[in-house]
């Protein structure tokens, strides 16, 4: 997969475009979304492998506004958020080149080092196994211990809107995304707010999780504004990460495509999508099945109402948190 | 607010200019009583709120928070009534799955003429939250003027 990326990169860049693709960090596992402009950089630095976890749509918001083209790599929860976006009318659609590429899942350094393996110091992609480089020796190990927590529950393999496609095209799955939702919600208010608590109060306030969302790309934020009474970065009272993580996950309800990047972004370990998915789930029982990014067409369900909505007693009338 | 110590509770009320703000007024003019400790701050419609404005609220002191809106298909701006519901809907669900105890937040569709069910309301709600005691769970111990 990795030539055949790095070679249709090769190509679309001598076509006349920019290409937005992934580089290698500090550390094998951090791979970095990058934009290359030369043929020499992309045979140095181009990387297409099982950790190129980032959701690339984001960057298309500004990369389609500078002029020229731009060709992206988009796995199928990035064609979500593309579509998404184009649906805000943030993206330029007839600037974006996007080619599809099939998505096996992708892998995670918390997954490998929950897996029990130690020294870690590369891995390679083997199809169903991966190959994974240790301090004591080379490993194989099945790709699904490697995966992270979004691909283990992934919504759909399908790619939309693309210009090409880069392997299969896939389906959308049953997936089992909402089980941890419904276990927190099965708990009583302490315990709710005990495992909250202990979750949130880790926060650090660098507002990676902000900063990563496709969704959360407004030009103006309210976490910006010193006259908010919500912007400090230090969290100096209990209630800060509250109030910010509340805001920001209410602020992209009806938006998210729970493609996951807050949680894979959170150097605290925040299980943030659960918070996401609390709103996906909600608005799925409340207002019909909704799917953010599927289409162009259907309206939000924060922008749309029906006569017949529930009140908001029924949170209470539902006796514990359904 | 502890006073000759029996708790008072705050109670912050967003109320729609255009219904449960002149119902106040009519339970005013019918010498309906209700508790001091009700807070009314205008707004121009009930989706006008904000949901941060319900947790500043809460972190600046207030122990309950009560959105009072014209009834489903009487807004004054048409339709402003039902994007609020499907929102604070939304967001008392989150509040609750986050451990927030669910009787401090209230929406109430009261209209300019129900004078008496405002008064009810407001009396209600405010033994209820006193009930609850004071908001620890949301609360910023920086913003507490005591």
């Amino acid at each position: 997969m990795q030539e055949r990326v790095k070679a249709k990169a090769i190509e679309l860049l001598e076509s006349g475009c920019r290409v937005l693709g992934w580089k290698a960090g500090e550390f094998f596992y951090d791979v970095t979304p990058a934009v290359f402009t030369s043929r020499e950089e992309i045979e140095r630095d181009f990387v297409f492998n099982p950790f190129c976890g980032a959701n690339q749509s984001k960057y298309l918001i500004a990369e389609s506004r500078r002029g020229g083209r731009v060709a992206a790599f988009l796995k199928p929860c990035d064609t979500y958020s593309f579509q998404q976006l184009q649906k805000e009318h943030r993206i330029l659609r007839e600037n974006v080149y996007a080619v599809g590429v099939q998505c096996p899942g992708m892998c995670d350094m918390d997954a490998l080092r929950a897996a029990g393996l130690r020294g870690v110091t590369g891995a390679e992609d083997r199809g169903e196994k991966l190959l994974v480089h240790t301090l004591r020796g080379d490993r194989e190990v099945d790709r699904s211990l490697a995966l992270s927590e979004r691909c283990r529950v992934c919504k759909s393999k399908k790619l939309l809107d693309c210009d090409e496609m880069i392997g299969q095209q896939g389906e959308e799955l049953v997936s089992t995304r909402f089980t941890e939702v419904e276990r927190l919600e099965a708990m009583t208010p302490e315990e709710r707010f005990a495992f909250w608590r202990g979750e949130l109060s880790r926060c650090i306030r660098c507002n990676a999780c902000r900063n990563v969302c496709p969704a959360c790309s407004c030009e103006k934020c309210v976490f910006d504004n010193p006259a908010s009474g919500a912007e400090n970065k230090a969290p100096a009272s209990s209630f800060e990460e509250n109030l910010f993580h509340i805001i920001r996950a209410f602020h992209v309800a009806g938006r998210c495509t729970d493609c996951g990047e807050c949680s894979r972004v959170c150097p605290q370990h925040i299980p943030l999508h659960l918070l996401n998915r609390k709103f996906i789930k909600d608005i799925n029982q409340l207002y019909g099945p909704y799917q953010a990014g599927a289409d162009l067409e259907t309206r939000p369900p924060l922008v749309d109402f029906q006569q017949d909505d529930p009140e908001p007693s029924i949170v209470g009338e539902r006796g514990t948190n359904p | 607010m502890q006073v000759n110590q029996e708790f008072r509770p705050t109670i912050a009320a967003f109320c729609c200019n255009w219904c449960s703000y002149a119902g106040a007024d009519l339970a005013g003019t019918n010498r309906l009583q209700y508790p001091a400790d009700v807070k009314i701050i205008r707004i121009p419609c009930s989706c006008r709120l904000n949901p941060l404005f319900i947790l500043r609220a809460f972190q600046r002191g207030a122990d309950g928070v009560i959105l009072c809106g014209c009834h489903p298909g009487d807004c004054h701006y048409t339709t402003g009534n039902y994007y609020a519901r499907r929102r604070m809907t939304l967001l008392f669900s989150m509040l609750d799955y986050l451990g927030i105890e669910r009787e401090r937040t209230r929406v109430e569709w009261v209209s300019a003429a129900e004078g008496a069910k405002f008064a009810e309301t407001m009396n209600e709600f405010v033994s209820t939250v006193a009930r609850l005691g004071e908001n620890r769970r949301l609360e910023d111990l920086r913003c507490k003027s005591e």
